[in-house]
């Protein structure tokens, strides 16, 4: 395996596990987040300190997930007060907060990021292989979810709040703990691209991202598991693939946004399954 | 024994309105009230305090003894609430079945740690089944339920609320809407509900179907209580009777 395939491979791995935990919290919840990429820069640094100061890869995983879930469920407790439009808005603020305040510390490294992070010591295949393992692990946790109580809960909370409470469920609660697993997995995919890369700059994290992330879930169907894991896979080999794609990213990836919205608000998810019903049906 | 549902001194103000001033009663056990007043009266407020979404300015609202006058509907809904809204809310992504169904784990969804442990449904499901049934929906398990008329969608509200297993229900306006076949299935149903000994406060317009099947009315007007008693003697009353007639609602009131 060459060296650009196992990178690819390792980004599409992070990719995933950033796509289907923001899923959890906008697709399985109903909160639109559009600050994903803070609570993975969150976790990338957290781990790069760690990494710094320790060396020990299990101490980076464990700070990185609880970062990322500490600034999720300040960020959760926002949620609890504002309607889901605003919500939309207050992650972009939180994602733009996280970059500016990033920036402008010399103990993050300021605008010159943080280099020379110690490697993790499995070399680039171990590496790629605990990131796809996490992916799959993420994926397991999700279809779980969905599957279960909680994830019938969070679909009661996404369609109608008040209509959840007065069948005993606790809105509240339930997006605490959307935001809660949602970013403590986004803290855990930012891990595993500081082990990936070894440096890190805030821009990596910046609100474009987030918004990258945001049309994974909806281009291949909010809510649905294999629907975003199918959109993150394809939307990190795209601009890989078609040289056109990678100069043009925003503006192809903004008119696919568009045409999903627009054509098919189930993403690849609802198209398939219209068209396995239609077979089924002739 | 204490009252299924009782209110004391409960008062709430909206700038310079008093909307609630300072209500008192108690539902016992098995009793089916129907609360009712003109336009304004203040019935939707105190609705809306007893299902926990306004906090009272002061005074306590206790469930079964409990005072429950600072938690939040779900709380109240888990000590044995229950109640439909006046505009119905089903989750119409959802089908029928897991409409009820969710309902009936509301003990599985207490906390969303609880929640994360469950997969199965089956016992919910099949008591959902027999609750959809009971309130003549069945058949319609598979259905969306935004596709179901507001009849159907309306006796949905009644099925998920008997799902929590009550001890008290609150009806708002149940039959508002209905055309007279619609409403005669629903008044069926909650008369069914009734039967099965949860206590039951309604809140409603029509005031011929309350004359019939409540057994105690509470009239508020201008945010206070103007009577209370047996429905025959309470629209009787003079005092209730200026306060439909200066309200607007003379048929009403003599029907």
């Amino acid at each position: 395996m060459s060296a650009y395939e196992i990178s690819i491979i390792s980004i599409i791995g992070i990719n995933v596990i950033l796509a289907v935990s923001l899923n959890m919290i906008s697709g399985f919840c109903g909160q639109i987040s559009l600050g994903h990429g803070a609570f993975f820069g969150a976790g990338a640094y957290a781990a790069a300190l760690t990494m710094v100061g320790s060396g020990s890869v299990l101490l980076a995983i464990l700070a990185a997930v609880v970062t990322g879930s500490l600034l999720g469920l300040a960020v959760g407790f926002a949620s609890l007060r504002v309607r889901t439009d605003f919500l939309a808005v207050t992650t972009i603020g939180v994602n733009f907060l996280f970059v500016g305040f990033v920036r402008k510390q010399a103990w993050l490294g300021g605008e010159m990021g943080i280099s020379g992070i110690p490697a993790s010591g499995f070399g680039p295949v171990g590496n790629m292989t605990m990131i796809l393992l996490f992916a799959a692990a993420t994926i397991a946790l999700s279809l779980y979810i969905s599957r279960s109580w909680m994830g019938f809960a969070f679909r009661a909370v996404g369609e109608d709040e008040g209509a959840a409470a007065t069948l005993g469920i606790s809105a509240g609660a339930y997006k605490l703990a959307a935001f809660g697993i949602g970013t403590a997995l986004a803290g855990l995919a930012g891990c595993l691209y500081t082990f990936f890369t070894q440096f890190i700059t805030a821009d990596a994290f910046d609100f474009i991202f987030s918004v990258m992330l945001m049309a994974m879930v909806v281009i291949g169907g909010i809510g649905s598991t294999w629907g975003v894991v199918v959109a993150a896979v394809g939307l990190t080999l795209l601009p890989e693939a078609i040289r056109f794609v990678n100069d043009y990213r925003l503006l192809v990836f903004g008119g696919l946004l568009v045409l999903v919205i627009r054509l098919a608000p189930g993403g690849l998810a609802g198209v398939i399954q219209k068209a396995f019903l239609a077979v089924r049906r002739s | 024994m204490s009252a299924a549902l009782q209110l004391d001194d409960v008062a709430i103000r909206f700038g310079g309105v008093q909307a609630v001033g300072g209500v008192s009663f108690a539902v016992e056990e098995g009793d089916f009230v129907g609360l009712i007043g003109p336009n304004g009266a203040g019935k939707t407020t105190l609705i809306k305090i007893i299902a926990g979404l306004l906090r009272p300015d002061k005074g306590r609202v206790q469930l079964s003894g409990v005072d429950v006058t600072t938690d939040g509907t779900a709380s109240r809904v888990r000590q044995g609430l229950a109640l439909t809204h006046q505009i119905v809310r089903p989750f119409r992504e959802m089908t029928v079945l897991d409409n009820v169904t969710l309902g009936a784990g509301y003990r599985r969804t207490s906390s969303p740690f609880r929640a994360l442990m469950h997969l199965d449904r089956r016992r919910e499901s099949e008591r959902a089944a027999e609750i959809i049934a009971q309130v003549g929906l069945a058949g319609t398990e598979k259905k969306l339920a935004g596709s179901l008329p507001l009849g159907q969608m309306k006796r949905l509200e009644v099925a998920r609320a008997l799902a929590v297993e009550p001890r008290v229900i609150l009806l708002d306006e149940p039959l508002a809407g209905l055309n007279h076949a619609e409403a005669s299935k629903q008044v069926e149903a909650i008369a069914a509900v009734h039967a099965r000994g949860i206590t039951v406060v309604l809140v409603e317009h029509n005031l011929e179907e309350v004359m019939r099947i409540c057994r105690r009315l509470i009239v508020l007007n201008n945010g206070l209580v103007i009577g209370d008693g047996e429905p025959r003697e309470v629209m009787a009353d003079p005092i209730v009777h200026e306060a439909y007639v200066g309200g607007g609602m003379a048929s009403h009131a003599e029907a």
